[in-house]
């Protein structure tokens, strides 16, 4: 294989070498001029297309790979979100698919040689009336039935998991149970992405960033090439992964999406104190929150109200989001805000995600990643990849072909996604 | 915050409104599955300006057409859909 290249494994003696030596670290991936051709060009260097680059070539040793993205590596929604994965979904075909995404999560950090600090925290939805309620004994039935940890608690549970949560009839809307998913958690989302990149990069992959495609080359049905702003590739394949500017990108090779952007804020506060190990949600106050390994409060909430290009906080978003939290941890009042951010994602009508082929032969897409997508990331670049190595759509996908929207074959995914993680 | 300057109300903040989405003219009841199709569920999703349907549901409760920029939220154009039918 032309470019393999043997990279410095990362361990605690390299580490222990490094400090004693002082010598910089080698760089985790390469620079490359771009090659006229390739097998495949992935468009978009988020998580999406690294990991669709990476299994290309390890699982089935299509190296011959480029990876286009007009910013840097990671300046999309996959170094914006608050990194919360789980699989406890409300549909067979939705839990099932993040289920594998979670297995490939336990143990990437192995896979890629690149700690992604994963930690199974647990996830909690709490519920905040008898309808909510009924839905999670609902969803925890299904994650059962498909041998997925989920189970519907009450507040002494809540309170024994997450003590500094108010279950007291205090509230406005005071909490009666909860689903708790022991699985989930919190992965480092940049480490996800560079751990990516680099293992993509030692096995040939090149990534090109800084690079943007502004057309997209069609000729009798097919793709033949994309044109970026560092050259023209010609290339039977593009896949493209661009999240929330994807619809643009598919208008490039005439293929029209059922996708609206819309951006999704989120905030950080100071640092203080470990109090809160799992990661909470509520549907009902439109906010989750979970605190991170060096003790800052990470919150989100729901979509903004109405679609946008621009990645600018909004007032609005702050305020409603403090309030929410107090009502849920009010031992939160004197904790500073410190940032606030926002990142675009590509809503789909049933909020599921959009997998696979398109009317235009060789044009793939992943894309309709929402405000889901971190966690589906390692899942849909393997099937992705799998898809484009054998030319067969694989199960675990099928649902969430293009053409459902055709066959009125909608997923149902809106009721366990919503709340934007 | 976003202004929206509404024709009945006067500027007022989004927060009033419910976004409507772009404005796409229903086809015919005659025009077949495709056409249906694609009102339903294909969008522009522009990235500049773009043609938009909002109710403000907090003020007037009138349907208003906006013409605004998706990438900067600069609004240029607010008027009743009542009166824009030409
Ligand atoms: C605030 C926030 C919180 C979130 N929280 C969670 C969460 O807790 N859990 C979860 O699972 N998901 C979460 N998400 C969603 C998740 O972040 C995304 O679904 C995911 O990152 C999408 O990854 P991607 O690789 O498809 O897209 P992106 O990371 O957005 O990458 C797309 C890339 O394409 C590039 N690009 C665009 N156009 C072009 C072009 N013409 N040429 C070249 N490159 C181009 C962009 O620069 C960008 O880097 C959150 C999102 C946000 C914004
Ligand atoms: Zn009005």
């Amino acid at each position: 294989m032309k470019n393999r290249r043997r990279i410095a494994k990362y361990s605690a003696l390299s580490l222990i070498k490094q400090s004693v030596t002082g010598r910089r670290w080698s760089r985790a991936w390469r620079h490359h001029d771009l090659q006229a051709s390739y097998d495949v060009v992935i468009i978009g260097g988020g998580v999406h297309g690294l990991a669709t680059a990476y299994y290309l070539a390890r699982n089935h040793g299509i190296t011959n790979v480029a990876v286009i993205e007009k910013s840097y590596i990671g300046s999309g929604g996959s170094g914006r979100n608050t990194a919360i994965v789980r699989s406890n979904y409300l549909t067979p075909e939705g839990s099932a698919f993040y289920d594998r995404s979670l297995e490939l999560y336990e143990r990437l950090a192995d896979d890629l040689n690149f700690n992604v600090m994963f930690e199974k925290r647990g996830h909690m939805t709490l519920a905040h009336n008898d309808s909510s309620l009924r839905t999670m004994q609902w969803r925890a039935e299904v994650n059962k039935l498909a041998g997925i940890d989920s189970d519907v608690i009450g507040t002494h549970d809540i309170k024994r998991l997450a003590p500094a949560i108010d279950v007291s009839d205090r509230p406005r809307y005071p909490i009666l149970g909860a689903l708790w998913h022991p699985p989930g958690g919190i992965v480092r989302h940049d480490a996800v992405v560079w751990g990516y990149a680099r293992a993509a990069d030692s096995l040939g992959v090149h990534i090109h960033q800084q690079t943007e495609v502004t057309a997209i080359d069609v000729a009798g049905g097919r793709v033949t090439g994309v044109v970026t702003t560092g050259g023209r590739i010609s290339t039977p394949v593009v896949v493209n992964c661009t999240a929330g500017w994807s619809t643009l990108v598919s208008n490039l090779a005439g293929v029209r999406l059922p996708i609206t952007t819309r951006p999704l804020q989120a905030a950080v506060t100071e640092a203080v104190q470990p109090i809160l190990n799992p990661v909470v949600v509520s549907g009902s106050l439109h906010v989750y929150l979970s605190q991170t390994a060096r003790g800052e409060f990470v919150f989100g909430a729901s979509v903004d109200p109405f679609s946008a290009y621009s990645t600018r906080g909004s007032l609005e978003f702050a305020e409603g989001l403090a309030g929410h939290v107090l009502e849920l941890m009010p031992s939160l009042s004197h904790v500073r805000m410190v940032r606030q951010w926002s990142g675009l994602c590509d809503m789909t009508p049933d909020f599921g995600p959009i997998i696979g082929m398109t009317p235009v032969a060789g044009f793939y897409v992943d894309v309709g990643w929402g405000t889901y997508g971190f966690k589906g990331a390692p899942v849909a670049g393997e099937q992705t990849a799998q898809l484009l190595a054998t030319g067969v759509v694989p199960e675990l996908i099928a649902p969430f072909s293009l053409d459902r929207f055709e066959r009125g074959d909608l997923t149902a995914e809106k009721g366990a996604a919503a709340v934007g993680h | 915050m976003l202004l929206i300057l509404c024709p009945h109300c006067g500027p007022r903040n989004a927060d009033e409104f419910s976004f409507g989405g772009e404005l796409v003219r229903r086809p015919g009841p005659d025009t077949g599955q495709e056409s249906w199709r694609a009102y339903l569920y294909t969008k522009e999703n522009l990235a500049g300006w773009e043609r938009e349907q909002w109710f403000h549901g907090s003020g007037c409760r009138r349907f208003l057409e906006v013409e605004r920029n998706t990438i900067t939220n600069e609004i240029r154009l607010v008027r009743d859909v009542a009166e824009g039918t030409a």
